[in-house]
């Protein structure tokens, strides 16, 4: 099959030809692109502060966090499949997409669930020490945004089934999308700097 | 014609150099890339790569970001507008928390 047009661009009639939703949120990935800065750079500065407290090589599971990683990585090319379907106008398959991409979202949270409570058994609390608390911050955040996206995918089904959500906002599901893939970019940021390189 | 009707039609069409969107097929094709690409992550977890590990997973995940963010998020095809407000929001920040860690002596310690 080739890689071909499957919709043209809109025109929107606002003063720019653009969306001032989809410009709204833009603006703010980019301002959270500050925010887990912040946090980023804190747990870098911290991750050696072990004070005699388990590291990140005493407690990781790099399996484990690699498989919720691809979960995370596949859930947004389902993402993207809905966002397609609903601009070609097939809603059956854009509701499928975006259970799916709730569903796999959920494992995500899921499997950070149990990790936390893995690291916390093997001794890693939010006060043992500053690599811990830089680590369940950084990636707490992160699990908290991932659930708000899944809130946010849910009310997106729901909407479409109720007929709420139809043609004429199916830029929403493209904004909700935006919003889950910055999740994802910023998860293969955590994952490389948090769990892989070598400290 | 109402009044908002009139208003909207008085704005004038503008070129907002957008680009066909792909196939579905391109995406899957893109999600099998970044597959790889992190299988090939985790891989220096294990494997030794000696030097090499620290600026492969670097440039791993740069890449990975920028095709999620290209591909996914659909910078690539979309006005070049959303483009300039997201990176400049990161470049932003990357320029930030450099100073910032730079402050701290992360980079000699």
């Amino acid at each position: 099959m080739a890689d071909t047009t499957v919709h043209a661009p809109v025109v929107h009639h606002t003063s720019t030809g653009l969306s001032h939703t989809k410009l709204a949120m833009w603006l703010f990935l980019g301002s959270d692109c500050l925010l887990f800065g912040g946090l980023i750079s804190t747990y870098m500065l911290y991750r050696g502060r072990t004070n005699g407290g388990p590291s990140g090589r005493d407690v990781f599971d790099i399996p484990f966090t690699s498989i919720s990683s691809f979960v995370l990585l596949m859930s947004s090319l389902t993402m993207v499949l809905a966002v397609t379907s609903s601009a070609r106008g097939d809603w059956r398959s854009s509701r499928v997409w975006l259970m799916t991409t709730a569903l796999l979202g959920a494992t995500f949270v899921g499997g950070q669930v149990y990790e936390f409570t893995a690291f916390y058994r093997g001794g890693l609390g939010y006060t043992t020490n500053l690599f811990g608390s830089s680590f369940y911050t950084l990636t707490g955040f992160h699990g908290a945004h991932v659930t708000v996206g899944i809130i946010m995918l849910l009310s997106l089904y729901v909407g479409t089934m109720k007929g709420d959500i139809g043609p004429d906002r199916a830029e929403t599901i493209e904004i909700i999308g935006l919003y889950w893939h910055f999740v994802d970019i910023v998860w293969i940021v955590i994952f490389t700097l948090v769990y892989l390189l070598p400290a | 014609m109402s009044t908002a009707a009139a208003e909207t039609d008085s704005i004038p069409e503008v070129h907002t150099g957008e680009r066909p969107h792909p196939h579905d097929i391109f995406y899957v094709k893109i999600a099998l890339a970044l597959a790889a690409m992190t299988g090939l992550e985790v891989s220096t977890y294990f494997a030794n790569f000696g030097g090499f590990q620290l600026p492969v997973l670097l440039i791993l995940m740069a890449v990975k970001f920028v095709m999620v963010v290209l591909f996914f998020m659909h910078l690539r095809f979309d006005s070049p507008i959303f483009g300039r407000l997201f990176w400049t929001g990161l470049i932003l920040a990357l320029l930030v928390y450099i100073a910032a860690l730079s402050t701290f002596q992360f980079w000699s310690s």
